[in-house]
């Protein structure tokens, strides 16, 4: 066990855990924010996804002992009552089915939108391919991703 | 139409909240602060289970049953906001927990959920709207038929009086509840058939916890369980001293999840029920230790046991053995070349095959397939004494009760159960097993805990769709007129067989058959169970009697219902002919087919399941060796649809599911051992697989809302087929259809 210091959604946490501890499970169990999602612990299904800095990381892979001082934003930080553009068009597409995946498509969509404000259907499918949705709400998702980018401040 | 209330008077002139227990109120729904226009109520005024008003207006509606992303925790309300003609916006939803007394049978599955609330949920707003009517005619001394109640405002137009729900609530709540309530007509509907946004959907973009996997509670541990690697193997013994000994773990003990002699349900299914389970701090720390578990398994002797379910009691025979997927296939199509049992008989297809100038034969199969819901499966116990608490994402919570009591050894009213949202479900969570478990691990290390299935826990412990396989044969006379079908179907180890299902009805002579393979996977529910085979196999085989008898896809199935309409061979036929044509004609026009299209390569497949009609047209190009599903056009009759744009996703949904499970599903097994375990092995379909473009068109109608969640998933199955042949001359006829996979990292 050790003490690790963690910038999350700009504030400071400090947690005592085993150095090999994914973020995920530091998020979830010992930090309390439950909207970063387990879905198959090995990197393949997104729903853990976050930003380390600007970049969407899957955080079941990424070992407390690695974050150092970057900054990590979960789907809560993302904003502070829902508005950024993603969440937003989002809710205009009401994309959601079951609603597990959601968090981690919008953390890699956000991601992808602030690298590529314009991105074409090829760049937007291949930076989703990580993201499972099992209820299949694709379609919605690529269209939430078109509105969120023709709108202003991505 | 005046109809009966069923409302029992359990009004309560008290205001606060009626339901005491909820584990889950940090999952009140977080759009309140943003929907209501006004402060929340220092009252609160109950009308009846479904609904309570504040005294400010704002109404709160209890949806009764469990939400897995269908979204009827909107569509179920709007039911009772109709009725009660309340402004949508000042509306707020909150979950029931289980209480069979308050809320009737509370499940979700079988696409029954909004046809079976469809008359009870609309009484629910139409009674308190009357009450509320009742209360200013008795506040106003004026008669109730004067009285007119709108958008959450009552008024009397001759004194010019006027009042809002919530001034009238406190005398409504104490009226007796009237015996016979007046529902709206379908034209006179203001908020049903018109979309409105998932309640939900805030809530779920800001990551706020909803799920069960989301439970947090003082003093709660996590559980993890270990299951035996193999179907048809058992606990022999357990060593559990150096996952002990790891950080934070607190226990290992095993569990049994059913006293014996228990009289299992149709949702019991549980092929591992003696587990090891293993509690501690933290998730990760758990699954640290559970690596170092020393356990050691052995063979089960074979039994049979006796399943109480909807149907009746049914003996199953559970053989003993470990089981190999190229074992079922060759046993498949060894029972698959002798007779069946005869479920159906029209005619004399004996003769006709015998006289036949032609004959086509084809057989289908598809895999087991594993129900990989997003969320694995989770459950919160709180066993103290002789008393429970629960949170389970389930979808059938009544049928797991006496289980639960039964397995701990308390009164079933002594279990107190929320069902938080679930991740998914598709059927996997109508099987509550792992409530039980979680309970009996509660219990046993006396504390809360919550029990956490990994995702390889989650895709190897059973409860699968069946693997199946079927023969369809049809005689054409020398005028290449379709004179006999017959099918022989079956499965391990159920038969996925409608025998009355179309094309039954429309052929002079008709045989269908089945037969089925013991087996001790454990196999459940999954989205439109057998429909999800049938309809792929028969829909494929259609297409091709078509073909050799020189017809358009689509004007043959058409002839053949118009004959099952006008003349229909047998009487036990399920369908709707009319209906059926209905959804055909609807995609034929919004899809612009056309016969013989050369221009693209398209698929059409048409199915009639839980109540309701669904057809697909699929358009699909070969891009270096991999199937694009360029677009898919839908037309659905599922009666009135409550929350079009909603079903419109869930018909998305349904679509994208099946193109996926067609070309990429499927779960094999080698000495009883499922050969994957999670999405590195196991291709779920992803977005650049996924339909370019989806569009969805519903028949309108007024008959009552019938199934949608499963109606549009069978279908694609034979779209997909159809269309493959299509663009690249072959016939599929063996699920999955494309094993390519690509990984993603």
């Amino acid at each position: 066990m050790a003490i690790f210091n963690l910038n999350i959604n700009g504030s400071e946490h400090s947690v005592d855990v085993d150095s090999n501890t994914p973020m995920l499970w530091v998020l979830r169990d010992h930090i309390k924010l439950v909207g970063t999602k387990y879905g198959c612990g090995i990197a393949q299904c997104g729903a853990c996804t976050v930003h380390l800095g600007d970049n969407a990381v899957r955080s079941c892979q990424l070992p407390v002992s690695a974050v150092g001082e970057q900054k990590i934003t979960t789907i809560e930080g993302l904003s502070e009552h829902g508005e950024h553009p993603v969440q937003k068009a989002w809710l205009e597409i009401d994309v959601p089915q079951c609603g597990y995946c959601q968090a981690g498509q919008i953390m890699s969509a956000s991601a992808l939108l602030k690298r590529n404000p314009n991105p074409s259907d090829e760049e937007i499918e291949s930076a989703m391919n990580g993201n499972i949705c099992r209820c299949g709400t694709y379609t919605r998702i690529k269209k939430a991703i078109k509105t969120a980018a023709s709108s202003e401040n991505v | 139409m005046g109809r009966r209330a069923f409302i029992k008077n359990t009004s309560l002139a008290s205001g606060g909240l009626v339901l005491g227990f909820s584990i889950l109120n940090s999952c009140k729904p977080e759009q309140a602060k943003e929907m209501v226009v006004r402060e929340m109520p220092k009252e609160w005024f109950e009308m009846n289970s479904y609904l309570k008003i504040g005294d400010n207006g704002v109404v709160t509606i209890y949806t009764p049953n469990p939400e897995f992303g269908q979204n009827i925790r909107t569509s179920m309300p709007m039911l009772v906001a109709e009725e009660l003609d309340v402004d949508w916006k000042n509306v707020l939803v909150e979950q029931a927990p289980y209480h069979a007394d308050k809320y009737g049978f509370q499940f979700t599955g079988g696409s029954r959920g909004i046809s079976a609330r469809w008359e009870p949920l609309r009484m629910a707003g139409a009674t308190a709207r009357q009450m509320l009517i009742a209360a200013a005619a008795e506040t106003w001394q004026v008669p109730k038929e004067e009285i007119t109640a709108e958008a959450g405002v009552l008024q009397h137009a001759a004194t010019k009086k006027s009042a809002g729900y919530g001034e009238m609530a406190s005398v409504a709540a104490t009226l007796t509840v009237p015996e016979e309530v007046q529902l709206k007509e379908v034209k006179d509907f203001k908020l049903v058939s018109r979309s409105q946004k998932n309640v939900d959907a805030k809530s779920i973009v800001t990551g706020r916890p909803l799920f069960g996997m989301d439970i947090q509670e003082e003093g709660m541990l996590i559980a993890m369980i270990e299951h035996p690697p193999a179907f048809g193997l058992t606990i022999k013994s357990v060593d559990g001293e150096a996952a002990k000994a790891m950080p934070g773990i607190k226990d290992v003990v095993t569990i049994k999840s059913f006293k014996d002699g228990y009289e299992k349900g149709g949702f019991d299914t549980n092929a591992f029920p003696e587990l090891v389970a293993i509690v501690g701090n933290s998730t990760w720390e758990v699954m640290q230790a559970k690596k170092k578990l020393k356990v050691e398994w052995q063979p089960f002797t074979a039994y049979s046991e006796t399943i109480a379910g909807f149907g009746g009691k049914q003996t199953i025979n559970i053989p003993a053995g470990l089981e190999s997927t190229t074992t079922h296939k060759s046993q498949m199509e060894a029972l698959a070349a002798k007779p069946g049992k005869v479920v159906r008989k029209d005619g004399n297809p004996e003769v006709a095959f015998e006289n036949a100038t032609t004959i086509l034969e084809r057989s289908y199969s598809a895999p087991f397939l594993a129900h990989n819901n997003m969320e694995p499966l989770n459950a919160f116990a709180h066993v103290a004494g002789d008393k429970a608490k629960i949170a389970a994402p389930i979808q059938i919570p009544p049928l797991i009760i006496p289980t639960i009591a039964s397995s701990l050894g308390i009164p079933k009213e002594n279990i107190e159960m929320d069902f938080p949202r679930m991740g998914g479900g598709f059927g996997r969570k109508a099987y509550a097993h792992f409530v039980v478990e979680a309970a009996l691990i509660s219990q046993k290390v006396n504390a809360p805990i919550k029990l956490v299935y990994s995702r390889e826990d989650d895709m190897t412990n059973g409860i699968y769709r069946p693997t199946y396989h079927a023969t369809y044969r049809a005689a054409f006379d020398e005028n290449n007129n379709l004179t006999a079908l017959h099918v022989k179907a079956g499965g391990v180890p159920e038969s996925p067989l409608f025998a009355n299902r179309f094309p039954a009805g429309a052929i002079d002579n008709y045989m269908a058959e089945e037969w089925t393979i013991d087996s001790n996977i454990s196999i459940g529910a999954f989205r439109a169970p057998r429909s999800n085979f049938m309809a792929g196999a028969e829909q494929a085989f259609l297409d091709e009697v078509a073909e050799t008898m020189g017809k358009d896809a689509i004007q043959f199935r058409l002839d053949l219902l118009k004959r099952a309409k006008e003349n229909p061979v047998g009487e036990r036929n399920d369908y709707d002919a009319d209906r059926y044509a209905g959804v055909l004609e609807l995609v034929r026009e919004k899809s612009a087919w056309k016969e013989n299209d050369a221009t693209k390569h398209r698929g059409v497949s048409a199915y009639f399941c839980h109540n309701s009609y669904a057809a697909h047209v699929l358009d699909l190009k070969m891009e270096n060796g991999k199937p694009v599903v360029e677009k898919v056009v839908c037309a659905i009759d599922c009666g009135v649809v409550v929350n079009p744009d909603a079903a419109t996703n869930m018909a998305e949904g349904a679509i994208t599911d099946g193109v996926g499970n067609a070309f990429y599903g499927e779960l094999t097994f080698q000495d009883g051992v499922p050969q994957k375990n999670n999405f590195h092995q196991y291709q779920m379909i992803r977005m650049k697989e996924a339909p370019k473009e989806i569009d969805v068109h519903f028949v309108q109608n007024e008959i009552d809302p019938t199934g949608m969640g499963e109606p549009p998933f069978p279908p694609v199955f034979g779209a997909v087929a159809n269309a493959l042949y299509k663009a690249t001359g072959q016939r599929h006829y063996q699920q999955p259809f494309n094993k390519s996979r690509e990984i993603v990292g």
